[in-house]
């Protein structure tokens, strides 16, 4: 298949993924101390990391981990209990854990330590493990040589069970000289006789300088329910039925194996069956699909126009087949959010330990999926939210108290769907966003002018200004300002956008809304002026038609009137500044972004097509209406409408006629 | 014509490492991540041993040995299972099933090769 993999990679990356269940059994395990399926799939974790990390030189590892499991053990047993301290130092030991197998050879001293405080906790030491690992062979006993009469009988059942009697023969020979004589006096009639039962009985006689134990060590899978002497020839024997010890090679310390997936082949994890891809092939495997999008779309063309009816099937069939592998192409790079949740469990874990402040973490929505580049970027910004809604929103124990709230705060992810958009919000319990600070932050800063009307949502965006902190003092943690910027520039690098909401006193709640999908997606094609363009289809709510006279009777006060709902619509003839002709039935495209809707009125809609997005250049990428562009069938070119930007466009716009502010839209 | 070993353990790690032994001195393997993969495979191919975990998911090592000697594919096929301790109970409970020979872990790559020449020759 491939070239051989570095066999370290793959206990790396084992080890990574019992670490992180190790990780997450632990923060279980401080909410449910009794659970015992939870000390169960800890020890697991450690005990496979032990045994892969022996056999793999990871001496370190396997000998810290060997005096961390011993503790642990007790805990197993039921002579520890579960303790928040006891976690907390597990979890250090995991950290170390990690350390050592990242660098090897430079952290081997951080352990001890972590060792004491754990023994120290747990009262009883018990290192004694006895054995030493790094078996050797049975013990050269060996001197001069000497004869052995050496007389065996397999069970009846031998055979069939595996044991090859002429191999067990080989390995005696193969000790020194010998002599082998078989015994057929248990034969039973042919009548009665099994073909695959062993009957016979063998005496081989022995000259070895190798020792007893040699000879025992031959046996040793067969000691019970065999018949065996071994009897040097010049010492009297006493029929000794059975052997002496047999020294097993290896150590008692060993590793079971917790759940992994597979490498080249496909093999199971968890009961599903799961295949490593390096990432490049898939985002090869989706140029490719995108590639072929496009040229199914002109095929779907040249069939339209044509009389051809085994043409137009066939590119009927195509155009079916390419959505199907466009959505499952789409489906693989998805991952559920909750790989990202449980890392932070443990940084909430961490931080209320840190900042002295008892939180709870309530996630839901861990099904959510989201590509998985998304995904991986989304991380950093998410961990600076947690951070600050701990740091800045909860407020400590006292306050809390002195409020009326519960001591316990609470932090709560959540992860849901709304139409083209996946919503992520962290809400808090806390103080909530104090408006007036903020204003005069943004005053002093100059970002604002000290009269200026402004809504409350729009004041709390300017804590993603950089440089921008209304905390009182810099904690270890959040204050410097550094952070929210970031966090707004990678989330609209993902074509997102964040809303904040606030309620002081009750707590403020952030939320991420990222598109679903990247690359490919079902659009509208609509025609304004002599251009064209693409909404993503999942977007789209309805479409209505604008009649000439509700369009004069709504001049001034964009709005429809949608089954009671007012919605506001944006003329995109007047957003493009088309000079083209209107068409005198306007059409209105409703599209929605979270909760907010917009109408967006064109010339006519031409249908749908899958429509595979190519980003705009460098140079275009300040344009906020477009989200990209796409190459149409015919090789045109259309771009495709950023939904959430005009959506909150359309937001603003009225909000600016209703400011009596007349703005030029750009 | 070389002898093929099946491994059957759901960690990766010790199959690649008992693979790349094995292969090295000339045996064929095949290899399987969980019991019931192990007894498919088992039950289809022609085999000269199995190595087996104990504890595996979906099915675990003593349900494969158990399941494999009811199969009349496993006649004469030595099982070598691996020892999670000197657990002396775990071993007369594999071998009551139907083991053949055990191994003990964490082990070295000569001694797994000296226990596989031992129960299927070179």
């Amino acid at each position: 298949m491939s070239k051989a993999a570095d066999p370290t990679d793959t206990f790396r990356q084992e080890a990574r993924e019992l670490l992180e269940q190790l990780e997450q059994a632990l923060l279980d395990l401080e909410q449910n101390p009794h659970d015992s399926d939870l000390v169960g799939s800890a020890f697991r974790a450690l005990h496979t990391i032990k045994g892969s990390g022996a056999m793999f030189g990871f001496d370190e590892v396997a000998e810290f981990v060997h005096d961390f499991e011993t503790a642990f053990d007790q805990v197993r047993k039921g002579k520890a209990e579960i303790s928040p301290g006891l976690v907390t130092i597990a979890l250090a030991a995991k950290d170390h854990i990690a350390q050592l197998i990242a660098e090897p050879g430079r952290h081997a001293a951080a352990g001890a330590p972590i060792l004491e405080a754990l023994r120290k906790i747990l009262t009883a030491s018990d290192t004694s493990m006895g054995e030493v690992a790094a078996g050797s062979v049975s013990d050269a006993g060996s001197s001069a040589r000497t004869t052995w009469n050496i007389a065996f009988r397999l069970p009846e059942d031998a055979l069939v069970l595996g044991t090859n009697p002429l191999l067990l023969l080989e390995e005696l020979c193969a000790l020194g000289t010998a002599t082998v004589t078989a015994r057929a006096d248990r034969l039973p009639p042919i009548e009665t006789m099994d073909p695959e039962a062993s009957y016979l009985g063998w005496e081989v006689v022995l000259e070895t300088d190798q020792g007893r134990e040699a000879i025992e060590d031959v046996f040793i899978f067969l000691k019970d329910g065999m018949e065996l002497t071994i009897a040097p020839v010049d010492v009297e024997e006493s029929a000794r039925a059975g052997p002496g010890p047999a020294s097993s090679n290896g150590t008692p310390a060993a590793g079971r194996p917790a759940r992994s997936a597979g490498s080249a082949t496909p093999s199971g994890a968890k009961g599903n069956s799961s295949l490593r891809v390096p990432a490049e092939r898939l985002d090869e495997l989706m140029d490719r699909v995108g590639e072929l999008v496009i040229a199914q779309a002109r095929l779907s063309q040249i069939a339209a126009a044509s009389d051809d009816a085994s043409l137009k099937t066939v590119a009927e069939e195509i155009e079916r087949l390419a959505s199907g592998l466009r959505d499952t192409t789409m489906g693989i790079r998805m991952v559920p959010i909750g790989t990202l949740f449980g890392r932070f469990r443990r940084l909430v874990h961490d931080l209320s330990g840190e900042l002295g402040k008892q939180v709870e973490f309530v996630t839901s929505g861990e099904e959510t999926e989201l590509d998985k580049t998304v995904i991986e970027r989304l991380a950093d910004p998410l961990v600076h939210i947690i951070r600050n809604s701990v740091d800045h929103g909860l407020e400590n124990a006292q306050a809390r108290a002195t409020a009326g709230k519960a001591t316990k705060g609470t932090v709560r992810l959540a992860a849901v769907h709304t139409g083209a958009e996946v919503a992520i919000s962290i809400s808090d319990d806390g103080a909530g966003l104090d408006a007036a600070r903020i204003r005069q932050k943004a005053e002093e800063a100059g970002l604002i002018a000290p009269e200026a009307r402004i809504a409350d949502e729009d004041l709390y965006q300017l804590i993603f200004h950089p440089g921008f902190s209304t905390a009182r003092e810099i904690t270890s943690v959040s204050g410097r300002g550094v952070g929210m910027d970031v966090v707004k520039r990678t989330i609209e690098s993902l074509r997102g956008a964040i809303d904040v909401a606030s309620k002081p006193g009750e707590g403020t709640t952030v939320t991420l809304r990222l598109p679903l999908t990247l690359a490919i997606i079902e659009g509208m094609l609509v025609r304004v002026g002599k251009g064209r363009y693409s909404i993503p289809l999942s977007a789209v709510e309805e479409c209505v038609e604008l009649s000439a006279s509700e369009a004069d009777a709504a001049k001034g006060r964009n709005f429809l009137n949608i089954r009671g709902n007012l919605v506001p619509f944006l003329r995109l003839r007047e957003l493009f500044r088309t000079q083209a002709p209107a068409e005198l039935h306007q059409k209105v495209v409703i599209v929605s972004a979270g909760e907010q809707q917009v109408g967006l009125v064109v010339d006519q809609i031409l249908g749908n097509s899958q429509t595979v997005i190519k980003s705009l250049s460098k140079l275009h990428a300040d344009v906020e209406t477009f989200s990209g562009a796409t190459i149409l069938g015919d090789g045109t070119v259309a771009l495709i409408l950023d939904v959430g930007h005009l959506v909150r466009f359309g937001q603003t716009f009225e909000e600016r006629i209703r400011n009596s502010q007349i703005g030029r839209v750009a | 014509m070389s002898k093929t070993i099946l491994t059957i353990d759901d960690s990766a790690s010790i199959r690649q490492m008992v693979s790349l032994t094995l292969t090295g001195a000339g045996y064929t393997v095949i290899e399987a991540v969980d019991g019931a993969d192990g007894l498919a495979k088992a039950t289809s191919n022609p085999i000269n041993a199995v190595l087996t975990d104990l504890n595996m998911p979906v099915k675990n090592g003593l349900d494969f040995i158990r399941e494999f000697r009811a199969h009349p594919a496993s006649t004469g096929v030595p099982i070598v299972f691996l020892s999670t301790e000197s657990d002396d109970a775990m071993k007369a409970e594999a071998r009551a099933a139907g083991a053949t020979g055990w191994i003990v872990k964490p082990f070295k790559p000569d001694q797994l090769l000296a226990v596989v020449k031992k129960v299927a020759g070179a």
